[in-house]
Parts: C-alpha cells; sequence; structure tokens
C-alpha cells in the first residue's frame, strides 16, 4: 500500500502505509469501514511529525498547560469547591502576612543551602574515587552507592523513621560504639532538621555521583595527558580540566537538587510531619496541607505560584551564573 | 601509587557500607517480632517472624491487592510513557516540522515547574471527571513525561540519517522504520527509559495519596503511610512493607544494571 505518487514528496522521504502500521489508535479515529481510505489521507510526508507529537501535545496540554494555567485562576479566587470568588491578590496578601508561610520558606531554604553544597561535594568525591582505575572492585561500589536512590521516599522514610529513633535506632547505636550520647533526631528542633538533611543525602548522594561519573568518563585523555607533559599536577588537573569539562553536569545536578529540594514533601510527611514545632515544615508539605487538609485551594494554589516562582528564579540565576558558555 | 589505590578503595567500601547497610538493617528488622525492633542494641541477625508479619501486612493492608495495584499502575505507567516518549522523541530528533522548536521548549519548561502547582487543578479535574479512585486518575497524569521525551531526543538524534533514508528508499513507511530501525537500534536506552519510568511509578507517592480515597485502591507507599500513622504501629510489619517496596526495584536494577548506567550516560553526556 503506497502512497498515490502525487502525495509523495521524495525530498522529506516516501511515506508508506502498511498492513499492520497506524498510529495504534491513538488520537486517531478509527472506523472499520473507511479505515483504508482515512488512513492513507492522514500519513503524509507532511503529517508524520505531527501525528508522532499528537500523542505528548495532548498529555501536554491536558495535565501540564491546562493545570498550570487553572491554578494560577484558583490562585485569585477564595472560597470552597466550585462556589469560588474572584478576590484578585487576597491570597498573595494572605501569604505574605502569613508566619507559618515564613517558615516554611525558611525550613526549606536551610535545607537547600545546607544540603545541596553537602550532597553535591561528597557525589563528586565519590565519582573521583570510581573513576580511578587504580580502585578494586569498583564495579560493586559503584553498584552499592547507587542502589539508595532506587528506594522510594516512603521506604526510606520509614526505614529512617526507627534508624534514627532515639532510644533503639541503629544511628544511635551505631554512634554509641564511640561514645557519642544518644542524639534526640526528630525529636528535637535541630536535629530534625539535621536527620532530614542526612535522609536526603543518603538518598540522591550515589545518583549525583553516578551522573558525574558519567561526565568524567566523557572527558578526553588527552587532556590530561597534554597537562601532565606540561608539568601539572593532580591539583591543577582537577581545577583547570576535570571542573570545566564538568561544568555542563555539575549545571544539571545544582539546578535538578534544587528544584528537587525546594518541592521536598515526601520525606518530612514521613519522618516528621512536619514537626517538632514546625521545624521541618516544607513549603509543599504547607501547601498539600492548605488544599489536601483544609480544602483551600485558593491559598494553596498561592503557594504553588510562588513556590514555582521562587524555583523558576533561582533556576534561572543559577544557568546565568554556571552556564555562561552555554 | 599502590596505597592511594588502597585508600580510595577504603573510602569506597565506607561509602557503600553507609549506603547499604540501612538496607540490611531493614532486612533484618523485617523480619523481627515488633518489640524486638527496638531492641537494644539493634538485632542485626535475622528473628523468626517474617512470615508472621507478612500474614499481619496482609490482614491490614491487603498485601497482594495493594501489590497488584502499584505493579498495575507502574506497568502500565511505563508501557504509555514509554510510547509517548519514543514517538515524540523521534519527530523532535529527527524531522523538520513548523513548530517544531516552540513544542519542544515548551515542553521542557514544564520541567522547571514544580508538580504541586498542578495538584489542584489536575485534582479537580478527575473530580469533575468522576476519576477519584481510580486507576485512571493515578495513571493518566504520569503519562506525559518531558524528562523522557528529552531524553529520547538526546538518544535519536545520533542515529545516522543515512541509516533511515536506507531504509525509506527500500520503501518502508515511517512506522516501520521506527519500528524496524530506530526501536531496535536504541533498545538500550529504551530500557533505560521504561526502567526510570517505572521506578518513578512504582515510588510515586503525593499524587496517589491524594488521588486514591479507599484501602482496597492503595498502592504500596501510600498503605505503608498510612499503616506508619496509625497509634498502634506495628513497626515491623511497616518495615517489611518497606522492604518489599524495595526488594522488586532492585532486583530489576540488578538484571537491567548496564542498561540503566548506559542511559543514564546517554542523558547526561550528549549534547
Amino acid at each position: 500500500m503506497s502512497l498515490a505518487p502525487s502525495e509523495r514528496a521524495p525530498a522529506t522521504g516516501a511515506a508508506t502505509t502498511t498492513a499492520t502500521g497506524t498510529p495504534a489508535g491513538r488520537g486517531t479515529h478509527r472506523h472499520p469501514g473507511s479505515a483504508r481510505r482515512g488512513r492513507r489521507r492522514l500519513l503524509t510526508p507532511e503529517s508524520v511529525p505531527y501525528l508522532l507529537i499528537m500523542p505528548a501535545v495532548l498529555g501536554f496540554a491536558i495535565f501540564k498547560a491546562y493545570p498550570i494555567a487553572a491554578s494560577f485562576w484558583i490562585s485569585l479566587t477564595t472560597g470552597n469547591g466550585d462556589d469560588r470568588q474572584f478576590s484578585g491578590l487576597a491570597n498573595y496578601r494572605r501569604l505574605l502576612d502569613d508566619p507559618l508561610f515564613w517558615t516554611a520558606l525558611k525550613n526549606t531554604a536551610l535545607i537547600l543551602v545546607v544540603q545541596v553544597p553537602l550532597m553535591l561535594g561528597l557525589a563528586l568525591l565519590v565519582a573521583l574515587a570510581l573513576n580511578s582505575t587504580k580502585v578494586w572492585l569498583r564495579p560493586l561500589w559503584r553498584l552499592g552507592v547507587f542502589v539508595p536512590s532506587l528506594t522510594g521516599l516512603v521506604a526510606a522514610g520509614v526505614m529512617f523513621s526507627v534508624i534514627l529513633n532515639r532510644d533503639a535506632g541503629l544511628l544511635n547505636w551505631v554512634l554509641s560504639l564511640f561514645g557519642v550520647d544518644r542524639v534526640n533526631w526528630l525529636g528535637s528542633p535541630v536535629w530534625a532538621r539535621v536527620g532530614v538533611v542526612l535522609v536526603i543525602t543518603w538518598h540522591y548522594t550515589g545518583y549525583n555521583a553516578v551522573m558525574y561519573l558519567a561526565g568524567l568518563q566523557g572527558v578526553p585523555k588527552e587532556l590530561y595527558e597534554a597537562a601532565m607533559v606540561d608539568g601539572a599536577g593532580p591539583v591543577r588537573r582537577f581545577f583547570s580540566i576535570t571542573l570545566p569539562q564538568l561544568r555542563p553536569i555539575l549545571l544539571l545536578t545544582v539546578v535538578l537538587s534544587t528544584i528537587g529540594t525546594l518541592q521536598l514533601f515526601d520525606e518530612p510527611y514521613v519522618l516528621t510531619g512536619g514537626g517538632p514545632d514546625n521545624a521541618t515544615l516544607t513549603v509543599t508539605m504547607y501547601l498539600y496541607n492548605n488544599g489536601f487538609k483544609y480544602f483551600d485551594f485558593g491559598y494553596a494554589s498561592a503557594l504553588a505560584y510562588a513556590l514555582a516562582l521562587i524555583v523558576s528564579l533561582l533556576g534561572i540565576l543559577q544557568v546565568r551564573l554556571m552556564g555562561e558558555r552555554r | 601509587m599502590k596505597l592511594r589505590g588502597t585508600l580510595l578503595t577504603v573510602l569506597l567500601a565506607g561509602a557503600f557500607g553507609l549506603c547499604v547497610g540501612p538496607f540490611y538493617w531493614l532486612a533484618m528488622a523485617a523480619t523481627q517480632d515488633n518489640r524486638d525492633v527496638f531492641s537494644w542494641p539493634p538485632k542485626l541477625l535475622p528473628g523468626g517472624h517474617l512470615m508472621e508479619n507478612l500474614q499481619g501486612l496482609q490482614e491490614s493492608i491487603g498485601l497482594t491487592r495493594v501489590l497488584l495495584n502499584t505493579l498495575l499502575v507502574a506497568g502500565l505507567q511505563t508501557v504509555g510513557a514509554v510510547v509517548v516518549s519514543v514517538l515524540a522523541g523521534y519527530a523532535f530528533a529527527k524531522f523538520d516540522f513548523r513548530g517544531r522548536n516552540l513544542f519542544f521548549v515548551l515542553l521542557l519548561s514544564t520541567l522547571v515547574i514544580p508538580d504541586t502547582v498542578m495538584l489542584i487543578p489536575i485534582f479537580q479535574m478527575m473530580m469533575d471527571l468522576g476519576l477519584i479512585d481510580s486507576y485512571e486518575s493515578v495513571i493518566l497524569p504520569g503519562l506525559v513525561t518531558p524528562f523522557g521525551i528529552f531524553l529520547m531526543r538526546q538518544a535519536l538524534r545520533s542515529m545516522p540519517d543515512e541509516l533511515l533514508d536506507a531504509a525509506r528508499v527500500d520503501g518502508a513507511g515511517e512506522l516501520r522504520v521506527l519500528w524496524r530501525i530506530v526501536i531496535p537500534v536504541n533498545r538500550p536506552i529504551i530500557a533505560a527509559l521504561a526502567l526510570f519510568v517505572f521506578l518513578g511509578g512504582w515510588n510515586q507517592f503525593v499524587w496517589p495519596l491524594i488521588a486514591l480515597r479507599s484501602p482496597e485502591m492503595y498502592t504500596l507507599p501510600v498503605a505503608t503511610a498510612t499503616l506508619q500513622g496509625l497509634a498502634t504501629t506495628n513497626y515491623a510489619q511497616v518495615l517489611l512493607a518497606g522492604a518489599i517496596a524495595a526488594v522488586p526495584v532492585m532486583a530489576l536494577f540488578l538484571v537491567l544494571q548496564r542498561q540503566f548506567i548506559s542511559g543514564l550516560l546517554a542523558g547526561a553526556t550528549k549534547e
């Protein structure tokens, strides 16, 4: 079954319908009787790319574009369920005067500035070690450090809620072997934050390490050889070759980790429920509480938009600062 | 030089221990009696209560049903998202068409918009459609993954055009080219993408927590979290649920490790 010659555009390659091949009925309406004819006209070389992206665009419109727009509209209204009144920027004004929002934002920011550099530094260290040919059993270590990032947040959360238990947790027991007194992880505001940071770091360091490892293996060996001929030591080689070569991946991990941390929800939800004394309440958790506990959709949407604004500003800033060459 | 290798190996072994150690403890704790989970020092050898805990989970959350729910949701999401990503990625990588860059940038821009922005409208949409508490409500929003489309576009871009044109000259239609050449050649990266999506679907939490109402519809993460909230939490059971959530994922990863890592590499280094 080939197309009528007149419809064929040799430059872009001829499209042919086959007996078995249509876009599997998704997005296209199939009427048994007229199927052949319909198909023939659908699959022209010009239409093929549009048919290919159609499922993605449809899904994008329904589950991304529409919700993003609708969310903004909802953020301008107050009321319950379908009974909404336009209220302008009232929700945003409320947000600025809401001490709990600022607490949540402060907690999130604190976790961000402590956790992301700590994690990415560790990840780089692990990646450099993994990249060394002098290390034995490399595949085993690589596998091991990657494993935590496979675990779901809930599984990791319940696991650590017991490991961090004050009286009988594994961590305090291990620390006691070194003579450290029991720490009230999760029970005191300061240590609860440390605990959340520890768990996130445990969870994602290996993932970032594998990303860095990928980047390291993409650095041309000749660069190092040339530098060694010029007499550059390991430190010099690291700063003059490795870091600049890794920059795209560093940028990617910084941006992704920032987005992830700003949206932090699952870990504190499972570990601490936001406590004690709101010390681990995050913006997303506060959003969740407002939207799905108090059903204040308007206010929750305003929180979502405030968060989106912060995320995109930070993202743009990071790309500006780190990605000048791209 | 030998010393440096030894030092690095010790460092990595330490990192390995920190990463894997908690899992060992988890596996052991899941076989204890509830009281023994909180014994001091912690029990680091298997206890004899695995079957008992499994039975407890079956009674409290309906373990079999919950596992099947999770498998169904993650499985369908994987198939759907991979199909959508491969089709769109192929179009973005290998076709020149009006609006290509616009569509692509729009798709990608949603990567930086927090998912939480979309939660409430999608929730309302699902309410209006009467889909709350259904499999569809959990599966559908996960079908479009900008990351997947991006990954596939990056991978397919490096395919030589000659390969595709040769097939076209031989009279193969676009779908045949896709099915017979593009997909087989890129099987490793497609497998990696499938694994990524499956992981995401298997572990997703916030949205199912919102979209699902009745305990028999719960996925494993949601069921586990609700179990933990109870006043008389049986921690041995909660931990067993956590271990059960982790096991298939790791098994799958072990089997597909090479593809997974190469997929990660492809996404990270190609430009």
